[in-house]
């Protein structure tokens, strides 16, 4: 037997329903933004863990020249050793047969079944004749690559044939990318396994090998593991061991979970907490009406406790259904984002993981917030003496605005004198209602920001640094004259040549691995910008830091850096930071290429160039730099940045669309309700009008004028609101690969601005809709 | 049939009100509801509170029915203090004792007449069934239907039975006619009459209207925050009698 109480509840909800409507998308958009964004970012990380471990991806890695293999087992004899692989690893360029660009790739012996950094076969076997080579799955989609397809690769300058035999990803190339690329390009580089025999006979590393990955046993130390894997490998050219975290693939990969991971924590807290704000504003209200129903249930005897619980009841059916739909939403969300990152990453498969943590969260922040809202406003009805309760509240004290104490009254009609007067007298509530407004605007400008960000950084980085057409990276370091050889191929317009220089940069206890790089002074193609993107001049000693590395490092223009060389003598050298430059991608350090040179004690040597291009000649151009063996590889603007903006859309963007969409539902939920609300709350003033003879657009006029104007001062401060939380979320994401700069286009202002305004104008049409149909005769019976 | 007599007041008043005051702060004025009164209410008797609007007649119901509390003054039900500020007991008061009747009915709209009554049955400790307190206001045919949907005089029955389903000890009229015609008004005032005389409940009536005044054993006169008199009805007549 339901008790009519409880019926009540239920007719009561019944009646409400599209505010309780509203309420509920409020909170199954918050909820479902939180879980969303956890999921994915949670079964991310258990995939990653999982595939690591099930695939041994290594702790420790080293390259170096050339050591034999018996060192294998001094290696393997250092203390919190696990295991050790010996490798070969050569950069080759690959002829495909229908493909007219250069297309790299990084061949590595295969390290068996059994080995660190095991492959995970997607199609066919490993190999095992020496022509026979696995090739990375994304790759191999790339040019469609099917197993038995042949195509040739120039190993140490010989042309072979190769037989693709299989496909298949590795936990130590989770992201494949291009040496001093930012982004994956699968069509122009990949990664390919070929037999250890094999490949060791085409580079004279037969017994011998250049790239090595060891597991370290629970609790090793991995600093005293590369210090002496450091001191072994010295003799043999080593170039410095690195853990996992200075591992390329693995830094790229959890630099960009980290950024998920602050996303993660950003969005949802946002959208909880603004959800929770609208939700006490809200719940709090349309309790607050309900003061004379509380007052006959407290005369009939019900205690404050009855009372209270059983408007919360009511809290909690909206939330619960907002939390189950939303939850279910998040879920399914969580689901596909997953999926495309899985895909993005290439991981072998997902592991999908609900924490019930976060929906218990989720909930729990949701409850709270309405329940506070709620209690709050029960508990003030409740308080009142029944007595006090019942009557109509006391007419408020209404004073004259100070807009008409400005002198503007005789130019107030006088329903604008009753608007003004009313959003001054309900002082708080005015405010609160304003804050909601502006707090939805706010969210949907942070879901836009990026978007624009994304535009401009591929303006900053690709339009005013980085202007070449083409850059050429050498297999060596080059003479000078390679300057002129590729100045003289058809096409070429212009030659700006750089050296780099892998380094380790030290300022007391903080270093960071990087490059150097040497650059012509005086450059046109390549420029270095400062902080308001004008060029800066290389200075003639000294070296100019990106301002972020400046910042990891705690450096500041005139300090002195130590250099550690990781190539050749491996010197260590002091410098003097020169000045800084403002960056958005990547890190390093830039110096004057003779400069350079002389640091390194080394003669005019050359690691690349970039090229600018007649555009017409740019494929003739191609197969000339296909057919020169000392190429190692040729990367093309307009390609960095398809690949900069498709990488873009895959990650960032589809998180903010969803934000966004979210984020429009949010603000129109607030918006409706807010005048709903507004309608019941002078209902039976604005009948008393129609009485006197008001029509019903003047009536209109007094409430949703009321309405309008909260509107149109909360869209500027939402804007505000929003840039603010878009520089927060800026900050919180910068890492060593990325800045980002907060950029709003005026359109981003304009549509958070119009969702708003729309979302007023649906809410007003609805409400006049209600206020067409008012009951004037009941308004004159009852007691208000 | 229990009738008020002489015997009841020999018993002992029920309530006792002694130099009651009350001011509220109405916005920026204070408004002397009561300016000290004193009264007696007896076991079983009827009483019509009689009085111009704002002469302090239903602050004092409202205080008699633990919806407010004096600013100064002394009242007393039986065992309960009233004048204490106490939420959780007067709470326990009303549920247990007092039934309210209101001018505007004060229903739940989203509830059935039953369910109203209901309300108030479910949480009482010796309560009729809903049927039965809707049988005795004559409206055991409109059991179903909600307040939209009856008149204003079977919605104040409503509002008795939900009143009288507690089997209260005193029953608190706020101008149960004054939003009714003439006719509906005898009819709900022959209904209170009628739960005063089978039941026995102690009934207080507040009017402005001087004719109802007959159906009393005592009127008192109201003016100002103050009792002006009290007369006792020498000829009471029924409420089907009345006419105004």
């Amino acid at each position: 037997m339901v008790k009519a109480i409880d019926r009540k509840l239920w007719r009561d909800l019944w009646q409400m329903k599209s505010q309780a409507l509203a309420i509920a998308l409020v909170v199954m958009c918050s909820v479902g933004t939180y879980i969303m964004f956890l999921t994915t970012l949670g079964s991310l990380r258990a995939t990653q863990d999982s595939y690591y471990r099930d695939y041994r991806f290594a702790g420790v890695f080293a390259t170096l020249k050339r050591a034999p293999e018996p060192l294998r087992q001094r290696l393997l004899a250092i203390s919190g050793v696990d295991q050790v692989e010996t490798r070969v690893m050569a950069n080759v360029r690959l002829d495909m047969p229908s493909f007219n660009e250069p297309v790299n790739a990084l061949m590595v012996s295969d390290s068996g079944p059994h080995g660190l950094n095991a492959l995970h076969l997607r199609e066919g076997r490993r190999p095992m004749r020496p022509d026979e080579v696995v090739v990375s799955t994304p790759f191999a989609k790339a040019h469609a690559l099917q197993p038995g397809d042949r195509f040739y690769a120039i190993l140490n300058g010989r042309r072979q044939a190769l037989t693709l035999v299989g496909t298949a990803l590795s936990p130590e190339f989770v992201q494949q990318l291009r040496p001093g690329s930012v982004f994956p390009d699968y069509k122009r580089y990949g990664v390919m396994w070929m037999g250890r025999r094999a490949l060791g006979q085409a580079y004279d590393m037969d017994g011998a090998f250049n790239d090595m990955a060891l597991s370290l046993r629970p609790g090793a130390d991995s600093q005293f593991v590369i210090d002496r894997v450091d001191e072994l490998l010295k003799p043999y050219g080593g170039l410095g061991a690195y853990t996992r975290r200075d591992q390329r693939s693995h830094r790229f990969l959890n630099q960009e979970l980290e950024q998920l991971g602050v996303l993660a924590s950003l969005f949802p807290g946002m959208f909880m907490g603004i959800a929770a704000f609208l939700l006490n504003v809200v719940i709090g209200r349309l309790v607050a009406m309900q003061r004379e129903q509380v007052a006959t249930l407290k005369a009939f005897g019900y205690s404050n406790i009855a009372v209270l619980w059983h408007f919360l009841k009511m809290v909690l059916v909206i939330v619960v259904v907002g939390v189950i739909s939303g939850t279910a939403l998040g879920v399914w969300l969580g689901h596909v984002l997953s999926g495309i990152y899985m895909e993005f990453y290439n991981f072998p498969y997902l592991k999908f993981s609900l924490q019930p943590g976060t929906v218990v969260e989720a909930t729990a922040a949701s409850l709270l917030a309405a329940g506070a809202g709620a209690v709050f406003a029960v508990w003030r009805s409740a308080n009142l003496r029944p007595a006090q309760a019942m009557r109509p509240e006391p007419p408020g004290i209404y004073r004259e605005s100070w807009v008409e104490k400005l002198g503007l009254r005789r130019w107030l009609s006088q329903p604008t004198r009753m608007i003004i007067r009313h959003i001054q007298r309900r002082a708080l509530k005015s405010t609160l209602t304003l804050l909601g407004i502006a707090m939805a605007c706010g969210i949907i400008l942070t879901g836009l920001f990026q978007r624009d960000t994304v535009g401009y950084m591929v303006n900053v980085q690709f339009g005013m640094a980085h202007r070449e057409d083409l850059s050429v990276t050498f297999t060596d370091p080059a003479a000078y004259r390679a300057r002129f050889d590729l100045q003289n191929l058809p096409g070429v317009q212009h030659v700006e040549v750089f050296r780099v220089v892998p380094v380790r940069l030290r300022h007391g206890h903080l270093s960071y691995r990087t490059g150097i790089r040497g650059m012509e002074p005086g450059g046109d193609i390549q420029r270095l910008l400062d902080a308001d993107l004008r060029p800066v001049a290389l200075p003639p000693d000294g070296i100019l830091l990106t301002d972020f590395l400046a910042k990891l490092l705690d450096l500041r223009a005139g300090d002195h850096v130590v250099v550690e060389v990781l190539e050749g003598n491996r010197p260590v050298r002091e410098a003097v930071v020169a000045g800084l430059v403002k960056e958005y991608m990547g890190v390093s350090g830039y110096m004057d290429l003779a400069a350079l040179n002389r640091f390194m004690q080394e003669g005019p040597v050359l690691s690349g160039a970039y090229l600018s291009v007649d555009s017409a000649q740019l494929a003739s151009l191609y197969a000339q730099l296909k057919g020169m063996p000392r190429i190692a590889g040729v990367a093309g603007r307009m390609q960095e940045i398809r690949n900069f903006n498709r990488v873009m859309n895959e990650t960032m963007l589809f998180f903010t669309y969803v934000a966004t969409v979210f984020a429009v539902i949010i603000s129109f939920g607030v918006i409706y309700n807010s005048a709903r609300i507004a309608l019941t709350e002078r209902g039976g003033e604005l009948a008393s009008l129609r009485v006197l003879g008001f029509t019903r657009a003047e009536i209109a006029y007094i409430l949703l004028g009321e309405l309008g104007i909260l509107t149109l001062f909360a869209i500027p401060l939402g804007l505000l609101l929003g840039e603010w939380m878009c520089y927060y979320i800026a900050h919180k994401m910068q890492n060593d690969l990325f800045r980002v700069p907060v950029v709003l286009m005026p359109r981003a202002y304009a549509f958070a601005a119009l969702v708003v305004l729309v979302s007023a104008i649906l809410s007003g049409l609805a409400v006049r809709r209600r206020l067409d149909q008012l009951d004037l005769i009941a308004v004159l019976k009852t007691a208000e | 049939m229990a009738h008020f007599g002489q015997n009841n007041l020999r018993s002992g008043p029920i309530f006792v009100a002694r130099g009651l005051t009350k001011v509220y702060q109405m916005g920026q004025v204070q408004v002397q509801a009561l300016r000290g009164v004193d009264l007696d209410l007896y076991p079983g008797e009827f009483v019509v509170l009689l009085g111009p609007s704002g002469s302090g007649k239903s602050t004092l119901l409202n205080i008699l029915g633990g919806l407010d509390t004096p600013t100064s003054g002394s009242v007393r039900y039986a065992d309960y203090d009233l004048s204490l500020d106490d939420d959780a007991s007067m709470t326990q008061y009303r549920r247990s004792h007092v039934g309210f009747v209101f001018q505007f009915y004060n229903l739940i709209p989203s509830l059935t007449a039953r369910e109203n009554v209901a309300l108030v049955t479910e949480i009482a400790e010796n309560p009729m069934t809903p049927e039965e307190a809707l049988a005795l206001v004559g409206l055991e045919q409109r059991m179903d239907h909600f307040p939209t949907q009856m008149s204003g005089g079977e919605q104040q029955r409503v509002a008795i039975a939900r009143a009288v389903a507690k089997r209260p000890q005193v029953l608190l009229c706020d101008e149960p006619t004054g939003a009714l015609d003439a006719q509906t008004g005898v009819m709900v005032l022959d209904v209170i009459a009628r739960v005063n005389r089978e039941l026995g409940t102690t009934t207080v009536v507040i009017t402005h209207n001087a004719v109802i005044a007959g159906i009393a054993d005592r009127v008192v006169y109201f003016g100002d925050g103050l009792v002006a008199r009290i007369e006792r009805n020498e000829h009471k007549i029924s409420a089907t009698e009345l006419q105004w």
